[in-house]
Formats: C-alpha cells, sequence, structure tokens
C-alpha cells in the first residue's frame, strides 16, 4: 500500500474519542429491557387490533380490495401448499409403510395417511407456508409503503388505512387459509394413496373408503377450521410489523424477516392450545 | 304556511346560517400548538390563520417544525395541546373516521410526492376519486383524471409508472392527486425541494395558476424563499418551535428581529 493511500485512509478514520468511564450497567438490566419490550410489543398489538376490528366493522367495506387480497393470499399460495401437502403425503406414505408393516398393521395404512394429513400436517404445513410467502409479502409491501410515506397518502386522502391495507388482507388470511388446507390435505391424501399404489396396488376409492372410516364431525372439521386462527395470526402479526416499520430500507427487511420468523413461531404456538382445545371440545 | 313548509324553511335558513358562519371563519386557524418528541420540544405554542384564497408560506431553519405544523393540521400527528380548527371545526381529538370528512375538504402534496408505486399516475389521481366519488361513471372519472393531468402539465403520462418518471413529474402527479376533490384547503409540504431551478418555477407556476382558478387557502411549507416571495401572500418565519415573524414579504424585509434579517440575508 502506498504511502499516498496510507495516508488518506488515516484522514478519514475517525479520530479515537477519549476514554470515557462509563458506569458498567447492572446484570439485570437485559432482563427487564427485553420484559419491558415484550409488553410494548403486546401493548402496541393489541391497541393495532382494536384499531383493525373496528374498521373493519364499520362501513365503508372494501369489497374490491377484500377479493384482490383474496387472491393474493389464495390463488397465489395454492401451487405452492398443493406442492408442500403432496410432499407430505409422499413421504408419510413411505415411512408409515415401513413402520405399519413392522407391526403387522399395513391395513391401517390408508387411515394412518388421512388421519395425519387432516388432522395435523395439512393444517400446520399449509400456515407455515403461507406464513413464508404471504407473511413475508404483506410484511414488506406494508413497510415499504410506510417508510415512503404511501401510508400517510391513503390517510390524507381521507381513507383509513387500518381499514384498506390492515383488514382486507387479514380477512383474507383468515377467509383463504382453511380452503388452502383443504387443497393441501387433498394432495397429500391423493400422493399418500399414489405412494402407497406404487408398492402395493390399491384403488383410490378402496384407498378413500379405508381411510375416511369411522371419520366423524370432530375428527375432520376442527382441525381444519383452526387454521382460520392461523390465518388472524400471519395477517394480524404480518400487517403489525410491516405498518409500524421504521428506518428506510433496513426497516423494510426487518418488518419482512419479523413477520415471517413471529407468525410461524405464533402459529406453531397457537397449534399447541388448539390442539388440547379440540382434544377437549370436539373429543 | 304548513308546518311542514315551515320546517323546510327553517331548515334552509339554518343551512344558509352555517354557510355564512363557515365562510366568515378562517380556513385554517391553528392556536397555541405544542408538540413534543422524545425530550426534543418540535412546536413550542404557534399560531396562525389562513383565510380562503390566501397562501401562507411557514419558512425555517430545518428541524423547526415547519412539516410537523403542516401534518398536525391534516391530522397525520396528534398535538401535544393546543387547537387545529379547518372551516371552523375542530380537527384535534377525532377519531380517524370523523377525520376523514374533514380531510375529503383538503389537498395535501407530500414532499416526495408519496405516489403509489404499485399504481400508474393515471391510477394514482383517480385514487381518490374511486374511493369517495362512487357516484362518477367510469367516463365522467377518466375525463375528471384527464383534465386533472391536463392541468399540471402530465398529458401523454397516464400510463406511466411512478418510479418510470422525474422528481418534478412526481410532483405535478401528486399535485394533481391533491386537487382530485377539490379541495378548499391545500397543503404543500417543500413543493419546490430537490428541484432543479426550472422545474421549482415551473410548479411555482402551477401552484399560483391553480390558487388563481380554484381559490383555495393554502399553507405551503418552503426553504426556498424565492418560491415562498412568488407564492404566497404572507409568510411566517419560525424559530425553535415558535413563529418569530409573520407578514408581507415586504413586512418581514423592515423586520427588525435579528433571526428575520440573518434569514432574509442568508436565504
Amino acid at each position: 500500500m502506498s504511502e499516498t493511500q496510507l495516508t488518506a485512509e488515516r484522514s478519514i478514520r475517525p479520530s479515537r474519542p477519549a476514554e470515557q468511564s462509563t458506569p458498567a450497567e447492572p446484570w439485570y438490566s437485559w432482563p427487564i429491557e427485553f420484559v419491558n419490550s415484550l409488553f410494548e410489543w403486546f401493548g402496541g398489538m393489541g391497541v393495532f387490533f382494536w384499531q383493525v376490528l373496528r374498521a373493519a366493522v364499520t362501513p365503508p367495506y372494501e369489497w374490491r380490495e377484500l377479493i384482490r387480497q383474496m387472491d393474493e393470499v389464495g390463488s397465489k399460495s395454492l401451487p405452492l401448499v398443493a406442492m408442500a401437502g403432496a410432499a407430505i403425503g409422499v413421504v408419510l406414505s413411505m415411512e408409515a409403510r415401513s413402520s405399519l408393516t413392522r407391526f403387522g398393521a399395513k391395513a391401517l395404512l390408508p387411515s394412518a395417511i388421512v388421519y395425519s394429513v387432516v388432522q395435523e400436517m395439512g393444517p400446520i404445513i399449509t400456515s407455515l407456508v403461507v406464513s413464508g410467502r404471504v407473511g413475508a409479502g404483506i410484511g414488506a409491501e406494508l413497510a415499504s409503503m410506510k417508510v415512503t410515506e404511501q401510508i400517510d397518502a391513503i390517510e390524507a386522502s381521507a381513507l383509513n388505512p387500518y381499514r384498506l391495507l390492515a383488514a382486507t388482507r387479514i380477512l383474507a388470511c383468515i377467509l383463504m387459509l382453511p380452503l388452502l388446507t383443504v387443497s393441501a390435505d387433498a394432495c397429500g391424501v391423493f400422493m399418500g394413496w399414489l405412494t402407497q399404489s406404487l408398492a402395493e396396488p390399491l384403488s383410490l376409492r378402496q384407498f378413500i373408503d379405508s381411510g375416511f372410516k369411522g371419520a366423524t364431525f370432530n375428527a375432520l372439521l376442527p382441525p381444519t377450521l383452526k387454521t382460520a386462527v392461523f390465518g388472524l395470526l400471519i395477517g394480524l402479526i404480518a400487517c403489525f410489523q410491516g405498518m409500524k416499520t421504521q428506518g428506510g430500507a433496513a426497516g423494510v427487511g426487518r418488518a419482512a424477516t419479523e413477520s415471517v420468523v413471529l407468525s410461524s413461531l405464533f402459529v406453531i404456538l397457537a397449534d399447541v392450545v388448539l390442539v388440547k382445545f379440540i382434544l377437549v371440545f370436539f373429543p | 304556511m304548513g308546518e311542514i313548509d315551515m320546517a323546510t324553511a327553517l331548515n334552509t335558513a339554518m343551512e344558509q346560517d352555517d354557510g355564512a358562519e363557515e365562510s366568515s371563519v378562517p380556513a385554517v386557524a391553528v392556536e397555541n400548538l405544542e408538540k413534543t418528541f422524545g425530550t426534543q420540544k418540535v412546536l413550542n405554542g404557534i399560531s396562525f390563520a389562513v383565510d380562503r384564497g390566501q397562501t401562507l408560506a411557514i419558512l425555517g431553519r430545518s428541524g423547526t417544525g415547519k412539516s410537523v405544523s403542516l401534518r398536525i393540521i391534516i391530522g397525520l400527528v396528534q398535538p401535544d395541546s393546543g387547537s387545529v380548527r379547518i372551516l371552523g371545526q375542530e380537527m384535534t381529538g377525532l377519531n380517524m373516521d370523523e377525520m376523514g370528512e374533514i380531510r375529503k375538504r383538503m389537498g395535501f402534496l407530500f414532499q416526495h410526492a408519496a405516489l403509489y408505486d404499485s399504481l400508474t399516475v393515471a391510477e394514482n389521481v383517480a385514487f381518490p376519486l374511486d374511493h369517495h366519488r362512487p357516484d362518477l361513471s367510469k367516463s365522467d372519472r377518466d375525463d375528471r383524471v384527464a383534465q386533472l393531468l391536463h392541468e399540471v402539465g402530465m398529458d401523454g403520462h397516464f400510463k406511466k409508472m411512478p418510479s418510470n418518471i422525474s422528481g418534478g413529474m412526481q410532483k405535478r402527479v401528486g399535485l394533481a392527486r391533491a386537487l382530485a376533490l377539490e379541495p378548499e384547503i391545500l397543503l404543500l409540504d417543500e413543493p419546490t425541494a430537490g428541484l432543479d431551478p426550472i422545474s421549482s418555477g415551473e410548479i411555482d407556476e402551477l401552484v399560483l395558476k391553480l390558487q388563481r382558478e380554484h381559490q383555495m387557502a393554502s399553507i405551503v411549507v418552503t426553504h426556498d424563499l424565492h418560491s415562498a416571495k412568488t407564492i404566497a401572500n404572507r409568510l411566517a418565519l419560525l424559530d425553535k418551535g415558535s413563529v418569530v415573524a409573520e407578514g408581507t414579504f415586504t413586512e418581514l424585509q423592515q423586520s427588525d428581529i435579528p433571526f428575520v434579517k440573518e434569514f432574509l440575508k442568508q436565504s
């Protein structure tokens, strides 16, 4: 490195600040800060949810935007969700076949696949896929609108952004998640049958009859409908993270990441509660 | 006269009274506005009023609360204390939907235009009409959009995306969008900031033309003294969150206040 370069580098390097003795923070300061930020987040989320709820139930209703969002959340997630459901069906079929054969319970294979897919794997995989695709999309879109003052412009145009942007997206997630789950379930069951029939020929009708034998409303519907709650969580968290963004491009990236991470985490946590709820109230 | 006729006459008289009362009050009246962000006091009791057909330019150094006062007037920021009356109606303390009714009578041009980046130029201008004028047929709406874009000199750019037009053009489109609902009050946040002198002059000309044609009350926040002198009837100079001087440009030139002298000299 030449002398000139070294001089130039030295000249642009900030001068070292005078050493100051800052009092060391007590060890308990970070847990307090963490708890504070946790309360702040939940408080902010509560206020946000209330504002969205109030905007959603009072006219005017944004039907056109709702339909656009349903297309965005539903139709555009369908290929991804169907593929994920199909993959789960194949994997479950292969795994369950070897285990059940070992215990001499091969006849239970269709039921094992159907129940696993419909009761747990379909709903949770669909929700996680939607959380990744839609949660990141909503978070990044609203965050970008926030930092470029587009949300302020909506408000200045005498429109309620909670109604136009948040309520429509959250409602679209709530309505589309159960439908996407049904699609994922159908793909999972079909691919489960296909994998099974490649190893041992069995008609689809026989597979379905055997798989759904003895299936009741309580066994199939509540697990599918619980995804509406997952939809609420995904939409709510993504809209909240997006609309509270600050700090330019870095803020937009942070909002997208946090939307996915937090909504996926809350979907998994809510699943624990909802499974227990379903077992208690829909035995 | 029957009871119904009496009631109708009474209602008409009351409506006329309301109209007369509304036209006698300032279009915008701001009183003792205070706002603090964290530990920084941005506004320290500012007051001013703007009548219909008048333009007030708010000048001052960066960070003196010019844009914040404009955002408080449109309701995007809530003040800590003080009052904002728009056409006689108190703006502070209202919820978003109540504020919306007053905002329909106002237009706001953002510093960076804040156009919706997923919509075309024409769709941006049509946005307020689509939501607030469902009575307009599609052809009437398209005619209105074309007329607005013609007024701001943006003919032939209807289908362009905001990212594909220059900063000056974005401000023109932002202005057309602000005028879509035929507002009685126009708020302009740094309309010429970041523009070359020719574009700045064009925006000034445009604002003057619109004022002449629409007789709106306008508040312009700007750093640009030349622009303020061109488009405003009165100027208010802000320093440390307070109005230090208010009057015509000539009155400000004659002021003995050191800050005013310094500001005019440096500008």
